[in-house]
């Protein structure tokens, strides 16, 4: 009975020996409040904002062109809040963003396909990647004299040019991210039985997703360039668009619509680019434990 | 080339069950033809159903390489390896899902063990518990110890429920007192499941602490140099006499073969 104690008191110790390594081991992190990081995250970008405001101001103050040319701050902010406050604006944007959304989920369909093809394939690889690399260098600009050739001034032609923009930083970003999964993860994918299509659902695609969220990010700031690209050379008569509005403004001499457009453009690539990509790396690095002490 | 201390204090053990893994004549090289490097040479080794076999070797002995070649990572070309089960590795580092839970890495080898996804859940809280996580099934393996991590592994591997447990130096990144615990862990989890193990190691204490059989290793080429039986009682005590004794004498052995290559 007394050796029975003995042992299971030795046992409890050992356990309670255990939980305090444990306790001690965890790594610690401090927290930061919440509206305390959004702030220190967003101050440097307001004033950043800030300057280059004063920066333009100064130049409409200096009188270097006149202001039917080039229109101060405080001019285009109001065209702006008009023009939002109308109707066709905020239809403009959304045909915009419907463009970018159908041409970025299909170049995203298609380079994914391309990029796992390239990964699972030496052979194809060795006669793939250059060309998808030479494809992501081509300004996407220089398309659109085929597309429009082969799909006329139409929706397809402007989706064709965003595909072709996205899908090869896409594929590239995809093929980067497989590159760089730890050998130890896949082996131990092998040791599990995780083979063919699991092993690509359960390791190769999580694994990847550090690394092919950069690729997202870059095929999202391609989309954003090929469709504007797209919408200033293809302009379909009952489509309103951001593309559409900027030519028209040109044409007319219209410098504050033509600035306030340029704005809208900026202000939708920052903040797809921030909002979506920059919540959704942000996840990935926090769940992954990337930059952080272990 | 059996200890004299260990046959000394010879007992009834799992040395002479059937065999669970035999290895004959295995040799493994590496590199393009012409220049080949020999990391294995000629190893004949043979593990018995439930016992703890560990092995010992210096840098270079090719380790890694046998526990890959027994698990079937890498293709043996010469030589054989017969097991009676199915085998697993649990690694160096952890080597877990960074994306996963501690309960989601040792679900996902449920599930990819074939089990019914109803008992997902329970047997992988069932498998924490084995290994003293009760309460850490949320975590993500960052925000984990060392020593923690090495348990989730531990309890993923078992989770494969493989008649054959292959560790290559699971606590060699871990600290002493961490490790001296998990020993005694590893130890009842053995005794309680009762699969083969196969425990690769730097530390010769170690090894003679966990050890049914202790083989020494040479390093490049790995040959085996010598085999010990351990039949000390357990739970051994690190600080006791005949473990100290025989851990001296298998680290002399040890010695010798590192000396070799003073002159490489």
């Amino acid at each position: 009975m007394q050796t029975t104690d003995g042992s299971r008191e030795a046992k409890a110790r050992q356990e309670r020996e255990l939980a305090g390594l444990d306790a001690l081991d965890m790594p610690l992190r401090p927290r930061i409040a919440r509206a305390a990081r959004i702030w220190a995250g967003l101050w440097p970008k307001l004033a950043a904002a800030g300057i280059l405001l004063a920066i333009w101001q100064g130049i409409v103050l200096t009188g270097w062109r006149p202001s039917y040319v080039l229109p101060g701050p405080v001019e285009v902010f109001e065209r702006l809040a008009s023009d939002v406050t109308a109707r066709d604006l905020p239809l403009a944007v959304a045909i915009t963003m419907r463009r970018a959304a159908i041409g970025f989920g299909i170049a995203l369909a298609v380079g994914m396909l391309i990029g796992l093809a390239l990964v699972g394939s030496r052979t194809l690889r060795t006669a793939g990647a250059s060309l998808i690399t030479g494809l992501q260098t081509m300004p996407s600009i220089a398309w659109f004299p085929l597309a429009i050739l082969i799909f006329g001034l139409s929706e397809p032609a402007i989706l064709f040019v965003v595909v072709l923009g996205a899908a090869p930083a896409i594929a590239n970003g995809l093929i980067a991210g497989v590159d760089t999964i730890p050998r130890s993860l896949l082996r131990v994918g092998r040791v599990l039985g995780a083979r063919r299509f699991k092993k690509y659902r359960f390791v190769v695609l999580p694994a990847a997703l550090p690394g092919f969220v950069g690729g997202l990010k870059q095929g999202w700031a391609f989309a954003w360039r090929s469709l504007m690209a797209g919408e200033l050379l293809v302009i379909i008569g009952t489509q309103p668009s951001i593309g559409a509005r900027l030519q028209f403004a040109r044409e007319l001499s219209d410098a504050p619509a033509l600035l306030s457009m340029m704005l809208v453009i900026l202000a939708i690539g920052i903040g797809i680019d921030g909002l979506l990509f920059g919540t959704l790396e942000a996840f990935v690095r926090r769940r992954w434990g990337l930059g952080v002490r272990s | 080339m059996t200890a004299p201390i260990a046959t000394a204090l010879a007992g009834a053990g799992p040395l002479r069950g059937p065999l669970a893994i035999s290895i004959s004549n295995l040799s493994k090289s590496y590199g393009p033809p012409g220049n080949r490097v020999l990391a294995l040479r000629d190893i004949s080794l043979e593990v018995r159903r439930g016992e703890f076999h560990c092995l010992v070797g210096a840098s270079g002995c090719g380790k890694s390489t046998l526990l890959s070649l027994i698990v079937g990572l890498e293709r043996t070309k010469v030589g054989k390896i017969r097991l009676q089960g199915r085998p697993t590795l649990m690694f160096q580092e952890s080597a877990l899902f960074p994306w996963l839970t501690a309960r989601g890495n040792v679900e996902l080898a449920l599930r990819l063990a074939g089990a019914r996804k109803a008992t997902w859940r329970a047997e992988a809280d069932r498998l924490l518990a084995l290994v003293r996580l009760t309460g850490f099934e949320h975590k993500l393996p960052h925000e984990l110890s060392g020593g923690m991590r090495q348990r989730v592994a531990l309890a993923r591997a078992l989770a494969q429920r493989a008649d054959i447990l292959l560790m290559d130096e699971p606590f060699g990144s871990l600290d002493a007192m961490t490790r001296d615990l998990l020993h005694d862990e590893l130890e009842q989890l053995w005794a309680e499941t009762g699969p083969t193990v196969v425990f690769v190691t730097h530390d010769v204490r170690e090894a003679v602490r966990l050890g049914d059989q202790v083989t020494v290793l040479t390093s490049r080429p790995g040959r085996v140099a010598a085999v010990f039986e351990v039949n000390l009682p357990r739970p051994r005590l690190v600080g006791s006499a005949d473990v100290a004794a025989l851990t001296e004498e298998v680290t002399d052995r040890l010695r010798a073969e590192v000396r070799r290559h003073a002159d490489d």
